[in-house]
């Protein structure tokens, strides 16, 4: 790994340039795309859970199969909501946010958004190299 | 999530010599790793972050070694075996709560903090005031959860070591303050990390031995474990079906729901929780982290409901109420039943191992932000040598250690009630810390007046309302003990109804951070947004590993 000291600093141009490039903005519309919807979806999801159990336990207590009721099965699928999420975020992020922000890294750390070097990636999708 | 410790002074269960012994291996195995591991502590990043050299899996266990603390295992087994389905709904909320850590927050932060949630909500705006106050709040959560968890101590012994009487307990709490502080001290981050991994282990193997017992004795028929359950009940409650515990009256469902959303959007802005992203190497490995933190939390309260609904069966909450732990003493006394002194002693070894863990990790948050936020950046400038920061890191940890042995044993003597101090903790980190944590990585026009509105509104109206709720004053006299659960007996001052402030203050504090931010004249620093949100998402120019 490079001694961190030894790298010349970014500077503030270099990062509102970045910031405006087109790869930039297609990274964070692919993060926000997928973070945002889905955390108002498992907070919606956790919330009527909850609202649930409070003011309709009646329907809650609504037998499945033996002593297993309503409640208990929608709890549990609080669980498996939990991981399939979980789930999906991360392969969400391994094709289709981590390929653009490595590629971005090696970019800054060559210091390929200084003045005058403006060029913008055309290998959006090429995995860029992981770093040690 | 415990109910109040009750502190009886009769009989303990097991044997306090089998139990002593298996707590005192693990102190011994731990705090000989704690100074094999501070031979590698050399410089800050070393002492905060564990030179950022933990694994995304080490990590994941220390996260949860972290995060169950005894009030995880104990309360939330008692609380599912006594009132059964609203205990499981606690361990609903714990666990979600992870998802707003690993899609919005984990490893932005990692990317562009050094040591503490101040390096982030201050990057773009006036340091001094945006730092203090982040100190101030991580201070009051960090407190709150380490008096929650001393206090926790002391009612765990006289369960389980054996030890009776207010000087003994008072000892006792001693005994693990002294223990933290030398964990922290020596070992640091680090030293503080292996302690919570390898509590982690113990943790989840013994629940899941317990786990597994339970079901052999059930044929692994759940339906069989939860109609058991509810035969044996206490009379004319329906364990299996919401509102044992929070159905009464209009008001005890309001404030069910404002504890849900205090656990659910509080864990996200636990300072402690997120300090330790930044023990590790990379974002990619800050994910990596929570993955497993999610698994093994996730999977550990599914073993706490078959723990809590077999403690129902096997045991029954007469028993369970009788006992000296009251609520807290499901899962131990269900081990004793399964498999006699030895498995006690071992669950009982974890249990007190837990808060030593935990209480590690809260001192040295809590330590790191007063040296690294107000000492270094805001009383000496930023003038001050990284070891002259950790010679301040390291004193704080100790006053901090010596102010919570003293409050510890005062709110232990207090009775006060660990369920309350615990919510209190997570309402405080949702209203204070996770709007501003949120506005800062998502809103390119927040200002420091936002952030100082959002936070100091969010911390002052937690603290108020608290104050004028019914946990302090005013709450009916329970019939049975003749006392009334609140803090203060006799005086009623309290106006606001609800136990947990999450409902109000959560939503008030987004509202005070946006219009802090609307109303301020201040320019938002365009140059310091572009850095900030370039190195959240691509993560140039996060700090490195340290190599040794």
């Amino acid at each position: 790994m490079t001694e961190p000291a030894e790298r010349r600093l970014l500077t503030p141009e270099e990062y509102r340039q970045a910031q405006d490039s087109p790869e930039f903005t297609e990274l964070r519309r692919r993060f926000r795309r997928f973070a945002f919807p889905m955390t108002v979806a498992f907070l919606a999801w956790y919330l009527l859970y909850v609202l649930l159990s409070t003011y309709a336990p009646d329907f809650m207590s609504t037998r499945v199969f033996g002593d297993v009721n309503l409640g208990i099965l929608l709890g549990l699928a609080q669980f498996v909501s939990t991981f399939v999420i979980t789930h999906l975020y991360v392969s969400h992020a391994n094709r289709r946010t981590d390929p653009i922000a490595d590629e971005m890294r090696e970019r800054l750390e060559s210091h390929q958004y200084a003045r005058g070097t403006g060029q913008t990636g055309p290998d959006l999708g090429k995995k860029g190299a992981t770093r040690a | 999530m415990p109910e109040t410790v009750v502190l009886a002074a009769d009989a303990t269960i097991g044997s306090p010599a089998v139990n002593i012994s298996i707590f005192g291996a693990f102190v011994l195995v731990t705090l000989v790793i704690t100074f094999r591991a501070s031979r590698n502590n050399k410089s800050a990043a070393d002492y905060y972050a564990a030179g950022r050299n933990i694994s995304g899996t080490q990590n994941g266990l220390a996260i949860a070694g972290d995060y169950l603390s005894a009030a995880s295992f104990l309360g939330i087994a008692g609380a599912i075996a006594v009132y059964g389905y609203d205990g499981f709904l606690y361990s609903i909320g714990f666990l979600v709560a992870w998802l707003v850590a690993l899609l919005l927050v984990a490893e932005l932060m990692r990317n562009t903090a050094r040591y503490t949630m101040a390096d982030v909500l201050a990057f773009r705006m006036r340091q001094g005031p945006v730092r203090t106050a982040a100190a101030i709040s991580t201070l009051a959560v960090s407190l709150f959860y380490l008096l929650a968890q001393m206090a926790g101590a002391g009612g765990l012994v006289t369960l389980l070591l054996g030890v009776t009487g207010e000087a003994a307990q008072a000892l006792v709490v001693v005994l693990v303050g002294a223990l933290m502080i030398i964990y922290v001290l020596v070992g640091g981050m680090r030293g503080t990390t292996y302690v919570q991994i390898i509590k982690a282990t113990l943790l989840i193997a013994g629940a899941l031995v317990m786990t597994l017992w339970v079901l052999t004795k059930f044929g692994f028929n759940l339906s069989s474990l939860l109609g058991d359950a509810q035969s044996v009940a206490v009379e004319g409650r329906d364990v299996l079906a919401p509102g044992a515990q929070y159905g009464a009256s209009s008001t005890s469902k309001l404030d069910f729901v404002s504890l849900g959303l205090a656990l659910v959007l509080g864990t996200a802005g636990l300072p402690h929780v997120l300090m330790r992203f930044y023990t590790v190497p990379t974002a990619k490995d800050a994910r990596r982290s929570v993955v497993w933190a999610i698994w093994l939390i996730g999977i550990f309260y599914l073993f706490s409901l078959v723990i809590g609904y077999g403690a129902g069966a096997l045991v029954g909450p007469e028993r369970i109420l009788g006992a000296p732990g009251a609520v807290n003493s499901a899962a131990p006394l269900l081990a004793f039943e399964l498999g006699g002194t030895i498995l006690l002693g071992i669950i009982a070894g974890v249990a007190f191992a837990t808060i030593l863990a935990v209480v590690a990790g809260l001192t040295i948050t809590a330590s790191a932000s007063f040296a690294h936020d107000v000492y270094a950046s805001v009383i000496k400038k930023g003038q001050v040598s990284p070891n002259g920061e950790v010679r301040v890191a390291r004193i704080t940890a100790v006053v901090i250690g010596a102010i919570s042995i003293g409050l510890g044993i005062l709110a232990l003597q207090a009775g006060l009630n660990i369920a309350f101090l615990v919510a209190l903790a997570f309402a405080v980190a949702a209203s204070a810390n996770l709007p501003t944590i949120l506005y800062t990585l998502f809103w390119k026009r927040f200002t420091t007046q936002g952030a100082l509105w959002s936070m100091y509104g969010g911390l002052i109206t937690c603290l108020v309302l608290i104050i004028f709720s019914p946990v302090v004053s005013g709450a009916p006299v329970n019939p049975a003990t003749g006392l009334s659960p609140s803090l203060f007996q006799d005086v009623d001052f309290h106006w606001f109804p609800l136990n947990n402030p999450g409902l109000v203050s959560i939503p008030l504090s987004f509202f005070l951070g946006w219009l802090g931010t609307v109303l301020s004249k201040e320019k938002p620093d365009l140059d310091k947004n572009a850095e900030l949100e370039v190195r959240s998402l691509t993560g140039i120019g996060a700090e490195k590993a340290v190599q040794h």
